[in-house]
């Protein structure tokens, strides 16, 4: 077992489209990480770098203590599962899992035992003499897992694994991997596109965009201090209230209609304000309140979900949407007027230039 | 499929009719006709035959001459369909490797197959030409004196390498599209589970593979047996004497030359046997074990 370094990753294809642009991340031993970001975002060239498929245009990764830019997919002990799967349709399960280790010459003794555990603990031991074919979506999801499980490699990959799953079973395979994944303690890089996947599996995220690592960290650091508003609306569901704001002397309000009242000390003449829809509390009387913000919104639609509803309200004359997160019982009439308030440290501030974090005072946050 | 309601049921019939029409007039009857002539000594100026029975078949079957053309024929299919299938996959493979250019390459690589087939086999031919032949001169070079249409060998050898060059683009094609046909994720699973190219080929691309070399294998059988009669008849210009001729060829020559109707259609109705065979084989055994999915 191994950490992974990335230095500086870049890669341009031919034709000289960017897909990653500079990625330095270092993943410790045993760790789990998870590449989210939109698609295009370049999480699945990077981690296809990580297994050798893609050739590095610049910068260097190693595994463990050796740079890998010039070895074989093969030669660099690490097992991938695809999206898709891919598994050997010509084979038995048995032999799906075999494959890899008869090719480095392995004992046909130890290769049966790593075989028959991998199926024992993956529970598909009653397939192991079918062929992929004959195997449901979940069946072949285990099988491409054992395949990588039977290697006992230095780091797993992960393209995408269960995006062709079904809602429930990808449940269920998803604590199934962590579970595997903790079990076994192999560093793994895993790849999503499901900011919800990313944040139950990951010891540390990293959000990439547009080639480029916006934040890395714990998934509840990253939710509670996303560094920039790609983040912020990347991460959490519903995503983050994001709304331009601009000051007059010490006077806080919306770039455009009014309906927000603020208490700020920061520094910047404009800014783009942060608020998680859960940290919005609704109040009847604001004139007791401590809080320092304060938004009038008119009731748009409600969404109930049955623990609690999300209710899309306006701010603001350009209509600004905003969500609120309000318990499950709680009524509320379209058209009504709704009072909700935020904490002074559940607000977020990013700069209305770059869009990165900025500290309540409108110092950049350190990174 | 959907099915189609016809208001009068004779409709489909008469749709399907002039598709039964062709297969009847050019196929059936013709093989009926050999079927029953084979039964039958012919007369060599037509006036009237005689029922023989099996006599012709069992003439033929006995014959030291049938046999010997049976055994050649055996080799050169069994050589043509090797190389033609080999060389083929060869090209193939080392096409779908280029990166850089591939559609050019490839599209160079099939403009052979446009060439109509007796031209082919004319510019074949002309290769091995006793007097301008260039392949000819080169074994020259090597110190092979080329003997066509006089040395057993030198002949044989010449129809075999003008039918595998003729078929070698029909395979490259089919050949080229089931290699890009193999998921590219299965071949990079592949990449991480096994160091040796030649290795993953043998054990992941080329079983992939088999439902389109099985698919071949019977396209080049059925070729060399009965499609190679033109490139025959060019080699030896008409004048076989002791040269290597295939089942087909002989036929002809029995029946046109020899003016031995029943027992050319009694040769015709075997080699009808042996394509009733292999089509069972095709369907029966090949087409069960090698599809994947």
């Amino acid at each position: 077992m191994a950490g992974i370094t990335l230095s500086n990753v870049r890669k341009t294809y031919a034709g000289g489209v960017a897909a990653v642009k500079g990625v330095s991340i270092d993943i410790e031993d045993g760790e789990f990480i998870v590449l989210v970001g939109p698609s295009g975002c370049g999480k699945s060239t990077l981690l296809r770098m990580v297994a050798g498929l893609e050739a590095i245009t610049e910068g260097e990764i190693s595994i463990g203590d050796r740079v890998v830019n010039k070895i074989e997919p093969a030669d660099r002990d690490i097992a991938m599962v695809f999206q898709n799967y891919a598994l050997y349709p010509h084979m038995t399960v048995y032999n799906n899992l075999a494959y890899g280790l008869k090719n480095r010459g392995i004992k046909k003794e130890e290769i049966d035992r790593r075989v028959r555990e991998a199926a024992r603990i993956l529970e598909i031991a009653d397939y192991l003499d079918r062929k992929p074919r004959a195997l449901s979506g979940g069946q072949r999801q285990r099988v491409a897992m054992g395949r990588a499980i039977v290697r006992e490699p230095k780091a797993f990959l992960f393209d995408e694994p269960l995006s062709n799953l079904d809602a429930k079973l990808r449940v269920q395979m998803r604590i199934e991997i962590k579970k595997l994944q903790k079990a076994l303690g192999t560093t793994s890089l895993y790849v999503t596109h499901d900011q919800l996947e990313a944040m139950t599996l990951a010891d540390r995220l990293v959000v990439l965009n547009g080639g480029q690592v916006e934040q890395i960290g714990t998934p509840i650091d990253v939710y509670e201090n996303p560094a920039s508003t790609f983040v912020a609306s990347f991460i959490g569901s519903p995503a983050m209230n994001l709304m331009e704001i601009e000051r007059d002397n010490a006077q806080w309000h919306l770039s455009r209609g009014d309906g927000l009242s603020l208490k700020s000390e920061l520094e910047e003449r404009s800014a783009i304000l942060g608020l998680r829809p859960e940290d919005l509390h609704i109040v009847e009387d604001e004139t007791q309140l401590e809080d320092p913000l304060v938004l009038s919104l008119i009731v748009s639609a409600v969404e109930p979900v049955g623990a609690e509803s999300y209710v899309h309200a306006t701010l603001g004359e350009q209509g600004q949407e905003v969500i609120v997160r309000a318990p499950g019982k709680q009524h509320f009439e379209v058209g009504s007027v709704l009072k909700v308030a935020a904490k002074r440290e559940k607000l977020h501030f990013f700069s209305s230039e770059t869009g990165k974090a900025l500290t309540s005072t409108g110092k950049l946050q350190p990174a | 499929m959907k099915r189609v309601q016809f208001a009068d049921p004779l409709m489909p019939y008469m749709l399907l009719l002039p598709q039964l029409l062709i297969v009847g007039i050019f196929f059936i009857w013709p093989a009926a006709e050999a079927v029953r002539s084979s039964f039958y000594l012919e007369d060599p100026f037509g006036f009237g035959s005689t029922f023989v029975g099996f006599d012709n078949f069992t003439d033929a079957l006995t014959s030291s001459d049938y046999a010997s053309t049976a055994r050649f024929t055996l080799v050169f299919t069994a050589l043509t369909t090797f190389f033609s299938l080999s060389i083929a996959l060869l090209l193939a493979v080392k096409a779908d490797s280029v990166i850089r250019g591939a559609s050019t390459y490839r599209t160079l690589l099939m403009w052979v197959y446009a060439i109509a087939p007796p031209v082919a086999g004319l510019i074949g031919v002309m290769l091995f030409d006793q007097h301008i032949g260039p392949l000819k001169e080169f074994a020259g070079l090597l110190g092979w004196d080329m003997q066509i249409g006089v040395n057993y060998f030198d002949t044989a050898f010449c129809m075999i390498v003008i039918a595998v060059w003729k078929q070698v683009p029909i395979n490259f094609i089919f050949f080229l599209s089931g290699l890009q046909s193999v998921p590219k994720s299965i071949q990079e699973a592949a990449a991480i589970d096994c160091r040796s190219g030649a290795r993953r080929f043998w054990t992941v691309t080329f079983p992939l593979l088999a439902p389109t070399g099985f698919f071949l294998l019977i396209i080049n059988i059925t070729y060399a047996l009965f499609e190679t009669f033109g490139i025959i008849d060019l080699v030896l210009k008409g004048e076989p004497g002791n040269n290597p001729i295939t089942l087909v060829y002989k036929v002809f020559l029995d029946g046109f030359r020899g003016n031995d109707l029943g027992g050319s259609s009694a040769q015709s109705v075997i080699l009808m046997l042996l394509v009733f065979v292999l089509t069972i084989v095709q369907f029966r055994l090949i087409e069960r074990r090698v599809h994947y999915n």
